[in-house]
């Protein structure tokens, strides 16, 4: 339950606004437009990430920029703070910190 | 003689405020802020195509959030005003900002630091398992995108913040399971003197607490946290709380609401070397500040929640009378009769805010019991026992060495989150008073700094 | 006021050179006394990059920085705490044909006195280390230094000391130091006096007030460090890199911690005093860092700093250290003013100074770092190290 594949967060309102497709983790979700990423993927997902020093999943936490606990990646490895950053339709988003293999591309 | 280069940080009730009061005398003030749109955290304004009525949104404060976007649209054509610029670091009379990626500076004759404040935390075992947000983060999950945090959410901690939230969930339709409020319920009767300098608000809050007798939700005051229970994937799963029966009683949820009302956030005003001060009624270190908002450095001047906490009406007072201070500072003409007048009211502010504060005391006892095992600092997954040990077996009873031995504190969040529980853990292993083990050190940058930020210097 | 303390030797200032020859006196079996004004390890040693770096130093230093690193080899078993010293090898890069040439020349030159370093260019630099941006040319590569964490060594060599035997007095300042017949004595601001037939100072950017009480002012400025550290990563960065060049905005080096952060730091200095206590790092000298940084790895544009510091450390007009016995004064010694190098050589010189305080002599040469090279001509009569 609540884990990486159960939606988290609830909608209450504001379920008028346009519908944009997003890609989370290699799968597509409905988020809509005025959602910030948080919110995006939270609504389809569990999780934002991973702790790097213990085992749990973590899903943000202050919701105003503050913790820096809500870090995730774009596929090409670009990182953005989710709950400050405003959806946009055909972002591809992971919740695995990508490895640092070399060379990345830049 | 050229216009002085006044530079507002934080485009909240505070800095709004003072950026009309620099309007009124002929000055135009730059406002930086990192937010998308002003109105800060207590009066953030919904996304574009959000059609929810202040009403919904603010209750009852809509018609002062609206009268302060009002004053904020008029003010707009008169002012630099630059959204989305975080201000990493002051320095030499500079601040310097991120915005899009790309450094700016900002040089100022006077700076007036308007930050705002975040949600006072206090560790529970369990608390980092995903679901668990601040009480501030809850509240911004529903205002600024009608959303819940889960389908069963609990509340947790104390502070005015904490049943406004438990309330607005519950009004929004959210599946509020408890409200559990480790302040006794004497404490806010004792306080009732000092809560009384307000007396409209006192009567918001008795609606406030009448409406949450009326909700049906379960009630608990005077309790002690135990534990959030989780599992690494799925997050949280239940509270754990000893009641003031002092029976053990756990409660099924999936999210938890969590804080113990605001502290500031303080970490320009440190940069920009501002003296601080021990207040042992709350039990923390805040910036030195005179009757109307100036720091111990000249031509810094503090306001708002990112100084005291007094809510939004106390920081939109605060904010002219710092605009007031740097009117005089800077040999130009004040509104003596508004000056005067805001004064008067900032006393009734600072009364109000002691009240609060005894009502909902911070737990510090709470922070001295938590079980080693517990997580202290989420950020880096330090737990209060390699605290303890530094403390007791390494001699770190200042907190920058207890930050040192153990990087608590060293985390992405730089100590929000963690500093004041750490301080109170290190206090008691160390049995030095809390005021002796000192703060930790604000750095930069005040938020992370992309590296990318070095291809575009200015 | 109550008798003075009385020890073999009194060390003054507790930093990783204090805090380490405490430690190897105690192994000599002299009772020692180290005070310290904060805490130890507090300033310079807590605050530097944390390079256990040889190469590219001046080359009479080799000797002690060898025997340095052969004690950061077995540094956990000595203190019985680790100090996360990993031996990840350290590459010394090279933007330019000519500084390519210099790097390859110290190479040669560093050969004699143990320190074997391999010259990498071109393809086999870039397959070894792919993560090395277009600019690199040449290599340097040192494969047994690597890096520790300042924060710990110096407290960790403290506390070894203190369970050895040794009286490690925090929070005390020395208001001053005489010697009274022949022996030394100090005392504090808090009214205490300290006793010992020898005496070592140790006080990094605070040594100079101490030995121009002697005789023996050396000419020390203050700088402070610039440094940063990024957010976690998963680890990839094996060596320690560094930038030689010529040119002080180009200055940069960085490691990353088996935990994931990548510290760096380098580039302008910043303002520091030894008055206030107080470091700064300005906000342009980290723009300035984070432009060179991706110079180097590339990838690194994807992070973000999350934190800077800086600290007080000392240099002296010509770069190297003071280090060795008083000119002036017999039992008086000294090991101040290491440049923003000195957390290599911290154990080192802690062992080199206890046997030289010990024994009265020592086998690693230390003459170049003599105080007498800062002492006028009418002054320097003794000159030596009898």
């Amino acid at each position: 339950m609540g884990g990486s594949g159960q939606a988290r967060f609830v909608r209450l309102g504001e379920t008028g606004r346009a519908r944009i497709a997003v890609t989370v983790d290699g799968e597509s979700i409905e988020a809509l437009e005025g959602d910030s990423l948080l919110v995006a993927i939270l609504t389809a997902r569990g999780r934002l990430r991973r702790s790097e020093f213990g085992p749990e999943a973590r899903s943000g936490f202050c919701l105003m920029a503050a913790c820096q606990d809500c870090w995730v990646w774009t596929a090409d490895g670009h990182r953005l703070r989710a709950c400050d950053t405003p959806v946009r339709a055909g972002l591809s988003l992971v919740t695995e910190q990508p490895d640092m293999s070399w060379p990345i591309p830049v | 003689m050229a216009d002085p280069r006044i530079v507002i940080v934080g485009a909240g009730p505070a800095g709004i405020r003072a950026a009309g009061a620099l309007v009124a005398a002929g000055l135009r003030p730059i406002l930086l802020d990192e937010g998308q749109r002003d109105g800060g955290q207590i009066y953030r304004r919904q996304p574009e195509g959000f059609t929810r009525t202040p009403e919904q949104l603010y209750g009852t404060e809509a018609a002062r959030a609206v009268a302060l976007h009002e004053s904020f649209e008029r003010l707009k054509p008169q002012i630099a005003y630059h959204p989305r610029h975080l201000v990493w670091n002051v320095a030499d009379g500079v601040v310097h900002t991120i915005s899009e990626g790309k450094p700016g500076q900002f040089a100022y004759d006077a700076l007036i630091i308007a930050a705002g404040a975040t949600d006072r935390l206090l560790p529970v075992k369990g608390w980092q398992h995903a679901g668990v947000y601040s009480l501030g983060g809850a509240q911004i999950a529903l205002k600024a995108q009608a959303c819940a945090i889960g389908r069963r959410v609990v509340f947790l901690g104390t502070g005015p913040l904490l049943q406004l939230v438990a309330l607005q969930y519950h009004k929004a339709g959210a599946g509020v399971v408890a409200l559990l409020d480790t302040s006794p319920f004497r404490r806010q009767v004792m306080a009732l003197p000092k809560l009384a300098a307000r007396p409209g608000m006192l009567v918001k809050g008795l609606r406030l607490v009448g409406g949450l007798m009326a909700s049906g939700m379960a009630i608990h005051r005077g309790v002690t946290p135990v534990e959030i229970h989780g599992e690494a994937e799925a997050g949280v799963t239940g509270v754990s709380v000893r009641l003031a029966s002092g029976r053990i009683r756990r409660f099924d949820c999936d999210a938890v609401g969590l804080g113990y009302h605001l502290r500031p956030e303080a970490q320009l005003a440190d940069l920009a070397r501002c003296a601080f001060t021990f207040d042992p009624k709350t039990r923390q270190y805040w910036p030195e500040i005179d009757a109307e908002g100036r720091s111990s450095v000249p031509g810094v001047y503090l306001a708002g929640d990112g100084v005291r906490t007094q809510g939004a009406d106390g920081a939109e007072i605060s904010g002219a009378l710092a605009a007031c201070a740097v009117l005089a500072d800077l040999g130009r003409a004040v509104p003596e009769a508004e000056r005067a007048a805001l004064r008067a009211r900032a006393r009734i502010m600072e009364r109000f805010r002691e009240g609060i504060a005894e009502a909902y005391p911070w737990p510090a006892h709470l922070a001295a019991d938590l079980p080693d095992e517990a997580i202290l600092c989420r950020c880096e997954g330090i737990t209060v026992g390699e605290v303890r040990e530094a403390a007791t077996g390494k001699g770190a009873d200042e907190v920058n060495r207890a930050k040192a031995l153990t990087r608590v504190g060293m985390g992405r969040c730089q100590g929000r989150y963690c500093g004041h529980a750490g301080a109170e853990i290190v206090a008691a292993a160390s049995g030095v008073p809390l005021e002796a083990v000192g703060r930790l050190r604000g750095q930069a940058p005040v938020k992370p700094l992309a590296i990318s930020a070095g291809e575009s210097q200015p | 006021m109550t008798e003075p303390q009385r020890s073999d030797v009194l060390i003054i200032g507790g930093g990783i050179m204090g805090a380490s020859a405490a430690f190897f006196l105690r192994q000599r079996g002299k009772s020692v006394t180290l005070i310290e004004r904060g805490l130890i390890g507090q300033q310079a040693s807590g605050t530097n990059f944390g390079n256990v770096r040889r190469q590219g130093r001046y080359l009479p230093q080799l000797p002690l920085a060898n025997r340095s690193r052969a004690i950061w080899g077995r540094l956990n078993e000595m203190l019985g705490e680790d100090a996360e010293f990993l031996p990840s090898g350290h590459l010394r890069l090279a933007y330019s044909e000519e500084m390519a040439g210099r790097i390859e020349q110290y190479g040669r030159d560093a050969r004699p006195y143990g320190l074997e370093l391999q010259m990498l260019s071109g393809n086999v630099l870039r397959d070894r280390f792919p993560f090395l941006g277009p600019e690199i040319r040449a290599g340097s590569y040192s494969p047994l230094d690597g890096h520790a964490n300042p924060r710990l060594a110096a407290p960790a060599f403290g506390r070894a000391a203190k369970r050895a035997g040794a009286v490690i007095v925090e929070r005390t300042e020395v208001l001053s130091v005489e010697q009274e017949g022949g022996s030394f004595r100090a005392l504090t601001a808090d009214g205490r006096v300290f006793r010992a037939e020898q005496m070592l100072i140790t006080a990094g950017a605070w040594g100079s007030r101490l030995s121009q009480q002697f005789g023996e002012p050396a000419p020390l400025v203050v700088h402070g460090p610039q440094m940063a550290v990024t957010e976690p990563v998963p680890y990839a960065l094996e060596p320690v890199l560094g930038i030689a060049t010529t040119i002080p905005e180009e200055i940069i080096y960085l490691r990353q911690v088996k935990r994931g952060n990548i510290v760096f730091g380098g580039g302008i200095r910043g303002p520091a005093s030894a008055e206030t206590l107080r470091a700064y790092v300005k906000p342009e000298n980290t723009l300035g860092q984070l432009a060179q940084i991706t110079r180097i790895v590339p990838a690194l544009r994807r992070l973000n700093v999350i934190r800077v510091w800086s600290g007080i450390e000392s240099y002296l007009p010509d770069d190297i250290p003071i280090m060795g016995p008083s000119a002036r004064v017999s039992g008086l010694h000294y090991a101040f003013g290491f440049c923003g190098h000195g957390f290599q050589l911290g154990p080192g010189v802690g062992d080199v100074m206890a046997e030289l305080i010990a024994t009265g002599q020592t086998s690693t040469p230390i003459e170049p770092f003599t105080i007498a090279r800062f002492a006028s001509k009418a002054t320097n009569q003794t000159g030596g190290h009898e």
